[in-house]
């Protein structure tokens, strides 16, 4: 077995239960190159030397009857984790352990796999480069300079540099998507209530939602099949009926009907871009789908929408990190005084700007033109995917309006730098399943991704659809390895 | 300034003030576990021993309703004869405070759970309502301590999260004494229904005072002050006292009343500012994301009707119905559950001697000057209902006096003494043989023999002089009335 971390989940888990490799040597494999990765900036904590600890007693009472027996992964530094510091990139939180686990990530322990480390991410989930984190950006592995999107840009760049087999993000705004998109990965956004929420760093509690990111469909169902689960810790948890995603996963996707919304063709969009689109149709057609012109009229207004709703729920869920309590605190005269110059030195600037924006937002006089607004706007919008899955069973959209920037290159422009999002925001408003699938690449090279959005709890059709696609697309990662030396 | 029970009036010159008062009181909710997690509510625990993850806002924990609360909001509800919501959301209150720690209280703002009710206060010139506007469920927060350490203050997460019930009256109050019997209405009713213990001390009760004033007859709202966080009745009464003055005095003045939150200083007899209507907290309410709205269904809400137990204005409409009591006599007996429960006990223990008025009397009376004085609850009675009704069954069969009872009533304190048993081992039965009492009087008569013939001729007074020596010589057990009969005969 020359080179364990370039296999898929699936791969791997097989190896292990065939006993063709153990637990340690995976581990330690990943370890290695991890070590050897540091200048990507990818994990803002190792777990390394309990993850050999946690891997050789797997060896020693091994169960394979697990899902993801003796498997190594990093995870999101958003998920809390039982004694692992768990910061959301932040300084406030930068000595933050946390005395419990979240359900998301102890559905993944229950499985038998074992944590690496933690993840990079944008400070609080905010951000679309991982530009923010108060822990460094975080390079992408496809090329030098680049950005691995945002949020999840450590969770995007450790999984496509193979640091970890597979791993999860948190998408609120489209987190997982586009840096799936921008890193040549699959990632799941699920159906908001699928996975719990309890033990994830809020930040837009409406919109926020935990999800699997992996190499492949396949490996993304099966992980979406763990972490999903009711938890009545979650009032916002949904009890439906979960299906086995990775067991019921199909390439027969005949006679389903996709979606195109003509609204998704934006002002100055690539031309690269709209061939992928034009691609993917023909692909979709190829896999027996029929295609269905549709209309999300209200698309305009998700983008201006997403940043007054996610803002105004950040505004009031950050508020809890005041240095009473836990994490960093500055000296200060007073109570306020102490409160102002902790959270002017503990949270760094893009964070304050959208506490600023939310704060506003809910501030009486301001509360109805805007909060209230936003969210009648939310209702249309999602109106607007209910009428469209009258005629269609999922739909299918780029992921992202480009291919991956500079580091840098946005950093001064954050509206510029939230049009990223322009495709992805839509689909949380109305809490919705996509799913976005590499597709291609743009005249540098730079993977594009693909977007699939599904109905409400309807993780398995969008799956399906991505896994017969991604095997009439047979899309490669060219990842050179450039940043070991 | 006038002031008699009914009316409450403030005069200046040829003006005539009335005095507009409502109140917001937040009633702690009797639960074992808190709002939206399962720590303990106990009171007095250790500090920050009864605090969960959630309490504390630690990152990612999230709330979930407890079920339980919801209840006992909407059983309160039904007791104040208001509107259950069947739809009710939760909504954040932000603001910034060390004892608050999630930075929001998580409230109800725009669709509270209870919506319009009445409450009746039993006035002594008749009833007088008082309407509610709702009733919202809501978390308590922390305590500071400041006095306990010189550099810091010191938080004390154990309240924090508690289920708090806000009960928002009308400005339909206009004296002081309303506003006692309307706190005192309101925890009767939820001492009743066992969804608060209404306790002052332990701040299981406390009320916001909103007061206006106007020229009496007008029928305008004048600008009104809040007094914050008034934890006794005496003080609310004290502060609507200086405070309806200090604003009628502005107006007097030619000044205009600010709009603002003030605080009563219990030391100084006085209201202070806090802050203006200006510097008023923005609390930018929203729906709390974390939670759904909340829903109950006609069927929860009637399967809590069940439960609901007879409440003061019934029972005292049955007491006066069935055991013919003045209205005044079951007002008192029906103020207080444990009152009522107590008073009903004895009741069925007297059987078929029963004697109402006595029961009430003794109940009013003796029992209540004991409780008095020892400061007691009713419910930590020295003497139990089953005794007392013993005790009274023994004047009512003659077996002693009223006056012998209550030399028995005050040995019965002594671990809840069975009134039988004294008697027998103190012999402290009644004399009421006949043949003995007359030959204890013809002794008495021989001894005074002169004043004897000064009553024949007609010196009536001496009647009381030959009585008192009759029971002084029976050591207070002679039967009066025989006694009485007996000598009327002999003299």
């Amino acid at each position: 077995m020359s080179d364990i971390t370039s296999l898929t989940l699936t791969d791997l888990v097989k190896s292990i239960k065939d006993k063709k490799i153990s637990s340690e040597e995976t581990t330690k494999a990943f370890i290695d190159r991890g070590e050897k990765s540091r200048d990507l900036n990818s994990y803002i904590t190792e777990d390394f030397s309990n993850a050999i600890d946690k891997a050789k007693a797997f060896d020693q009472k091994p169960n394979f009857d697990l899902k993801l027996s003796g498997i190594p992964m990093a995870v999101k530094d958003l998920f809390c984790t039982n004694g692992v510091k768990t910061t959301a990139g932040s300084k406030i939180l930068n000595n933050f352990i946390p005395p419990y686990e979240s359900t998301v990530t102890q559905n993944i322990w229950n499985e038998g796999a074992i944590l690496l480390g933690k993840l990079n991410c944008d400070e609080f989930a905010m951000g679309s480069s991982n530009e923010t984190s108060f822990f460094g950006n975080v390079q992408s592995p496809i090329d030098k300079g680049l950005v691995p999107g945002g949020s999840s840009g450590g969770s995007a760049s450790a999984l496509a540099a193979n640091l970890t087999p597979i791993t999860i993000g948190t998408d609120t705004g489209g987190s997982i998507r586009q840096p799936a998109s921008f890193t040549g990965t699959v990632g799941l956004k699920p159906t908001y209530g699928s996975c719990s929420r309890y033990g994830i760093v809020a930040f837009a509690s409406s919109l926020d939602q935990a999800g699997p990111m992996s190499k492949n469909v396949k490996d993304c169902a099966l992980l979406q099949e763990i972490i999903s689960t009711y938890d009545e810790k979650d009032s916002t948890s949904i009890n439906f009926k979960r299906n086995a995603y990775s067991k019921e996963l199909t390439n027969n996707i005949k006679g389903k009907k996709i979606g195109i919304p003509k609204e998704y063709t934006v002002d100055g969009m690539p031309k690269e871009i709209e061939d992928l689109w034009t691609k993917g149709i023909e692909y979709a057609k190829d896999c027996g789908a029929e295609i269905v012109e549709i209309s999300l009229p209200h698309t305009n207004y998700a983008l201006p929408a997403y940043y007054i709703v996610a803002p105004a729920e950040a505004s009031s869920n950050l508020a809890r990190y005041d240095g009473v309590k836990y994490g960093f605190r500055s000296k200060g005269e007073n109570l306020i005084d102490m409160y102002e110059k902790t959270r002017s030195e503990g949270f760094g600037e893009e964070v304050q700007r959208r506490i600023m924006i939310g704060t506003y937002v809910l501030s009486s006089g301001y509360y109805d033109a805007y909060y209230i607004k936003a969210q009648k706007v939310r209702k249309l919008i999602k109106n607007d995917f209910d009428e469209a899955y009258k005629k269609v069973d999922a739909i299918l959209t780029p992921s992202t309006p480009s291919a991956a920037f500079k580091i840098g290159e946005k950093t001064n422009d954050p509206v510029s730098m939230y049009l990223n999002d322009i495709f992805t925001v839509p689909v949380n408003l109305a809490g919705l399943p996509a799913i976005s699938i590499p597709a291609g690449v743009d005249a540098k090279g730079y993977p594009l991704g693909l977007q699939i959005i599904g109905k409400a709890f309807d993780e398995q059709g969008i799956l399906n659809i991505a896994y017969a696609m991604e095997e009439k697309i047979e899309f490669k990662n060219k990842i050179t390895d450039w940043w070991i030396k | 300034m006038t002031k008699d029970s009914s009316e409450y009036l403030i005069e200046r010159y040829n003006n005539v003030y009335e005095v507009v008062i409502g109140l917001e009181v937040h009633a702690q909710v009797t639960s074992n576990s808190k709002l939206f997690s399962s720590s303990s509510t106990t009171f007095g625990a250790e500090p920050n021993t009864q605090v969960s993850l959630v309490d504390a806002a630690f990152p990612g924990m999230l709330p979930v309703i407890n079920e339980y609360c919801v209840k006992q909001a909407i059983k309160t509800g039904i007791g104040l004869k208001a509107q259950i919501n069947k739809r009710s959301v939760f909504d954040r209150k932000n603001y910034f405070y060390a004892d608050l720690p999630q930075g929001y209280q998580i409230s109800q703002f725009k669709f509270p759970i209870v919506g319009e009710g009445t409450v009746i206060l039993d006035m002594e010139n008749g009833p007088k309502e008082v309407g509610i506007e709702r009733l919202h469920l809501e978390q308590d927060a922390g305590k500071s301590i400041h006095d306990m350490d010189p550099q810091n203050t010191l938080v004390d997460l154990n309240r924090s999260g508690v289920a708090l019930m806000e009960i928002v009256s009308k400005p339909d109050m206009r004296t002081p004494d309303e506003v006692s019997a309307y706190v005192k209405k309101l925890r009767s009713i939820m001492r009743y229904l066992g969804t608060c213990d209404g306790n002052m001390q332990e701040g299981s009760l406390r009320a916001d005072v909103n007061i206006s004033v106007r020229i009496k007859g007008s029928d305008v709202l004048g600008t009104r002050c809040e007094i914050k966080n008034v934890n006794s009745i005496k003080f609310m009464q004290m502060a609507i006292d200086y405070e309806a003055n200090r604003q009628v005095d502005l107006i007097e003045e030619g000044k205009t009343i600010d709009q603002e939150t003030r605080l009563f200083d219990t030391k100084k007899n006085e209201t202070r500012s806090m802050r203006s209507k200006e510097d008023a907290h923005d609390y930018r309410y929203f729906p709390d994301p974390d939670l759904l709205p909340l829903e109950v269904t006609d069927e929860f809400i009637e399967k809590l009707k069940l439960d609901i137990p007879e409440l003061p204005d019934e029972k005292k409409k049955r007491f006066i119905d069935k055991f013919k009591v003045s209205p005044y006599e079951a007002t008192i007996l029906v103020s207080d559950i444990d009152t009522a429960k107590y008073f009903e006990e004895v009741v069925a223990k007297m059987g078929k001697n029963l004697d109402i008025k006595l029961a009430v009397n003794w109940i009013t009376g003796e029992l209540f000057a004991v409780l008095n004085n020892k400061n007691l609850e009713i419910s930590e009675s020295p003497i139990s209902a089953k005794n007392l009704a013993k005790l009274i069954n023994l004047i009512k069969n003659g077996t002693i006096s009223g006056k012998i009872a209550k030399t028995i009533f005050e040995l019965m304190m002594d671990g809840d003494k069975d009134p039988q048993i004294i008697v027998e081992e103190k012999g402290l039965k009644q004399e009421s043989d006949p043949k003995a009492l007359e030959a204890l009087i013809d002794k008495i008569i021989n001894d005074n023999r002169e004043k004897a013939i000064e009553y024949k001729q007609g010196k009536e007074k001496l009647f009381g002089f030959f009585v008192g020596q009759a029971m002084k010589a029976s050591s207070g057990k002679a039967n009066p009335q025989l006694i009485n009969e007996i000598l009327k005969k002999k003299l």
